[in-house]
Parts: C-alpha cells; structure tokens; sequence
C-alpha cells in the first residue's frame, strides 16, 4: 500500500490550482510530476558538483563523473540489467529507437528482410523503422489487433525467418493494454530476431527485468517516471551493443581519431557522443531511487486498484466506451474512452475548466485510430500520486460535459 | 468562461453542420487535418470567374473545427478568391485578438471570437480556413 497523503506532499505541483480549481492531474502517460527529491538533486547537481564528465582532471570533473556513473548502475540495477555498460543515456524514447533502428537495423537489414511491430504503435515506434525499412529495401508489417486492443497470441505465427527485427510497445500508451509480450519474444526469437520493447509506459509503472523478460533492447523515457525531460535509456544485450556501428559521430564516441578515419569507444559511450546530460541523468537516478523506495509492485498495485475502479466507473456512464482489456491485470494506468456526442478535444477543454488535465487525440498512434475508425480518444492516465477521488471528479467532469452538450 | 466557447451558435452548427458532403465536378478538393488532436476538413469548391460559386465539405472532429467550417462554407460563397483571403486574414486577426469580421453573412462568424480565450482550440478553429488558403493557392497554382 502507498501512502498516499505522503506521496502527495512530495509533489509540489499537485497543490497548485488551475482555473481556480484544485488540480487533477490525470496526463501522467504524456509526462509524469516530479517529487522535490528529484527537483533537489538537478539543482544539487547544479550547486555543487557541475563540470564536464570524462575529461576534466580536477575534482569538479571527477565529481560529476562519479555521479554520472553512478546514475547509470542505479538505474542498470533498477532493469536487472548485467552489466552498467547496457545501459546508454539518450534523450528520450524516441531517440532509443532511432539509435537502434539507425545503429542496429542499418547494419542487419536487406532486400526481403522485416521489420514487425504491431497495429498500435506509438508513431516513435514506427516511423524510424519505417525510414530505415525504406533505406535498405525491407518492408515494415504489423501485427493485428485483437478486439481489446491486445496482441493476440495467434498473431505471432505471422513471423518467419525474414523478421529481422521484432519492435513492441510493451504497453500500449494509447489504449493502457499491457501485451503479452513474454510470449512475443520467445517467437521472434524463435525465428532468429531480436526484440526491442518500448517500455515507455512499463518501465515508469510495474516491475521491468530485463533478463526475465529476454529481449534485447529496451527503451524508456525519464520524464514519464517522475525523471526530467531530456533524458532516456536505451538498454541492450552487450554483446549487441558491441557489434553495432555507432549513432552519432563525435567526441566522447570515439577511441582514437586520425585524418582519414577513426575506431571507436566500448559501449556505452560508443552512443554517447557529445557532452552528455549529466544533471538529468543525476535527476534520473533521484526518481529511480524515489520509486524503489516505494516498491515497483506496490506502484503496480496501486495503479490496478484505480484501473479497476475507473474501469467501472467509466462503463457505467452512458455513451462511454472505454478501450483496452475490460480485466484490469491486463490493464496499466492509462484510461483511453470516447463519449457519445462529445468530441474528446471538447471534453478535453470542458474537463480543464475544472483543473483536470487529460490528453485527448490520437495519442501519436495515427494509424491504430484510423483502424478503429474513430478520431481520437479522450486518455484520463494516473500514476503513484493519483486518487481514486480524482478519478469521481473526472465522472463528474463528464457529467458536466454532457450538460454542455444538451445530452444531460 | 466555458459559455463564451460553446456558444449556441456553433453548438448549434456543429450539430447540424451546413453545406456537409462532397461535391461532384469540384474545381478544388483539398484536406486539411490536424496532427495532433486528429481534426480533418476535406473542402471542395466551385470556382468560376474568380468567384466561389459552391463550397462543401466532409470531415470530423471537434465541435470548434467542424461548426469553424460549416459558417466558413457559408460565409465565402459568392465571394471572390481575393475576398476570401481577406476574409481569411480577418478570421486569423480574430483570433490573434483582433476584432470580428463585419459584413453581409458573417454574423455566425462572431461566435467563434470566443475561442481566442482557449489558446490550445485556436488551430481547430483556424482549420478550415487554412484548408481555404490552401485550396485558392492550389487553384491558382502558386
Ligand atoms: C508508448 C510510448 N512510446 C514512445 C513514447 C515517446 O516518448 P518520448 O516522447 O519521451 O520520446 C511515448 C510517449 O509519448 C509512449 O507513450
């Protein structure tokens, strides 16, 4: 169980008002708060220790290393990686993915070879894929989606020995399903592909081990788990890392430089080129430590307990649909739904003049909206300092909205 | 705050949104959408001498996009291509702050001057009339 006053009170934006209304702050899938402890360690970092990181000879620059290093085994830890050296600092998602489609795919793929991932991808899992799909003559293809939006068991015997790459969002921002993806992986690798997950919204949200889950590339974003913007993790076997050209080219990348050519560094830092963000790296390793202190299964918990109880709630409501697996064990924290009537842009603004912020659009995944035929959807998403009291006052909301519209 | 939004008049056309469907022997058919909240406009004109003699549309999405284009499609027909960029000007001046366009059909058009106050609907609103911007440039093959 988590304390839920405590945890409130570590979060300094949750007490502020919007339009004059106690926030609810129900976007936690698009970005997460962030707890002083994480707020205080950037500026820590900033106050004390701040140089640059493998190169001064002073102890500012020792300091800031030690740091950075000691981010990268915090959160190596954190994903059961084996070893540090997995673990690559990168921006964000987005760029885990383009690293390893650019880095990993450039290198693999042919005319003839595949490219899988499945009908509801976020577009940062599909358009980096698709370029260097284009780039090197393979083609891109999609797994079906079941009527829950969860990828159906029957669909992975769709893989062959021309899958090269197997690239799954593990669980689904735009609808919270959270896929079998255990069973995804021991296919791909059954026909000789790697599988990259895009933990964007696992990671932040229930225990990830990357050993027990057996895949070979994993990405995630520090802002979505209580992190600061502007720094990510690109995870990966060594062994692939190693074999893999590098991203960008510059300093801190390589190991030696000549006129006409250069070698390169040992991962991580073969990805690493350029200064990189220490003091979000330094705030990353605060939030990991924010959310072990809690418990990982706790927080799942927690968010399955207000799944369960939003899922209800919500499909009660008349003309309200909500997508994703109605079994809340199948179901992170993400509340996707579409109210008869109402466009969810205009709920979404209703919704906001009584401080409760939801994202609402096609949440980056173009083509699974298309597929359904709808517009968009209205997404309510929580996260370790959400209540279900925050949940009645989005019921509430719609009611609201329902009134606006003359449906009431 | 919320009245000034949803006032009944574009409540009123996005339920019953004017000039809706395609439009057979269109000069110009040209879609617009929104790439974040998925807000489309398909626009379709008629244009003879310079003039909009016919406009209609096909579409969805969110009350403001859809009530901006069924009082767009009323206000530009009869007007000439030059009229209706200003006319586009004016909308987005409204929008900036400026004040609401006058003139013969364009009453409907007030209404939306609310949705200034609402900074993230400004491009629902404006959808349409970029789609017009876009069909007229695309007509004269600028
Ligand atoms: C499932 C998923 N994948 C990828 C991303 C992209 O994350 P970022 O924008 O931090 O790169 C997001 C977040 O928007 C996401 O939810």
């Amino acid at each position: 169980m988590l304390n839920e006053q405590q945890i409130r009170a570590d979060f300094p934006i949750l007490s502020r008002t919007v339009h004059g209304k106690p926030l609810v702050y129900l976007d936690s899938a698009a970005t997460s708060q962030k707890p002083r402890q994480v707020i205080e360690a950037i500026v820590d970092y900033y106050r004390v220790h701040n140089a640059n990181v493998h190169r001064g000879i002073h102890a500012l620059g020792d300091e800031a290393t030690e740091l950075f290093e000691q981010a990268r085994a915090t959160v190596a830890k954190f994903i059961n990686a084996r070893d540090p050296r997995e673990v690559v600092f990168v921006r964000n998602t987005t760029e885990a993915i383009n690293l390893v489609a650019r880095a990993y795919g450039g290198r693999v793929l042919g005319p003839g070879d595949e490219v899988w991932t499945s009908a509801v991808e976020h577009h940062s899992n599909l358009v980096p894929w698709q370029r260097i799909a284009a780039e090197r003559g393979a083609t891109t293809r999609y797994f079906p989606m079941d009527d829950e939006q969860s990828l159906p068991e029957s669909a992975l015997e769709m893989l062959t020995n021309r899958a090269k790459i197997v690239a799954l969002v593990h669980v689904s921002n735009a609808f919270g399903t959270i896929h079998p993806v255990e069973r995804a992986i021991a296919a791909a690798h059954a026909v000789g592909a790697v599988v990259l997950l895009d933990a964007a919204q696992s990671v932040p949200h229930m225990p990830v081990d990357v050993q027990a889950l057996d895949c070979d590339f994993l990405a995630f974003s520090g802002h979505k788990m209580c992190g600061p913007m502007g720094i990510g993790v690109l995870w990966g076997r060594l062994e692939l890392l190693e074999a893999m050209d590098p991203f960008l080219g510059g300093g801190s990348m390589i190991q030696e430089v000549f006129y006409d050519h250069a070698t390169w560094a040992e991962p991580p830092h073969k990805f690493e080129a350029g200064t990189p963000n220490v003091a979000d790296a330094v705030g990353l390793a605060a939030a990991v430590r924010y959310l072990e202190s809690l418990g990982m299964a706790n927080i799942r918990a927690h968010e399955r307990d207000l799944v369960a109880y939003g899922l209800r709630a919500l499909g009660e409501l008349p003309g309200v649909r909500v997508y994703g697996p109605a079994d809340p064990d199948r179901h992170g924290g993400v509340l996707s739904f579409t109210v008869e009537g109402i466009h969810p842009h205009d709920l979404g603004t209703i919704l906001d003049q009584e401080g409760i912020a939801i994202r609402s659009g096609q949440h980056c995944c173009h083509p699974a909206m298309r597929a359904l035929g709808i517009s968009g959807t209205a997404r309510a998403s929580v996260y370790l300092y959400s209540l279900r009291q925050e949940l009645d006052q989005l019921v509430a909301g719609i009611a609201r909205a329902r009134e606006v519209f003359d449906l009431a | 705050m919320l009245d000034e939004l949803y006032r009944e008049i574009i409540l009123d056309h996005y339920r019953n949104p004017r000039n809706r469907g395609e439009l057979a022997d269109a000069d110009t058919k040209v879609r617009g959408n929104n790439p974040i909240c998925g807000d489309e406009v398909t626009l379709y004109l008629k244009i003879a001498d310079g003039k909009i003699d016919a406009a209609r549309s096909t579409g969805n999405g969110c009350s403001i996009s859809q009530a901006s284009t069924s009082m767009m499609t009323q206000a530009i027909v009869g007007r000439s291509l030059d009229d209706a960029l200003a006319l586009i000007g004016e909308v987005e001046g409204m929008m900036r702050g400026g004040g609401v366009p006058e003139g013969p059909d364009l009453d409907d058009l007030a209404a939306l001057e609310g949705v200034r106050k609402f900074p993230s609907r400004v491009k629902c609103a404006l959808l349409p009339w970029e789609t017009l911007k876009q069909s007229i440039q695309e007509y004269r093959g600028t």
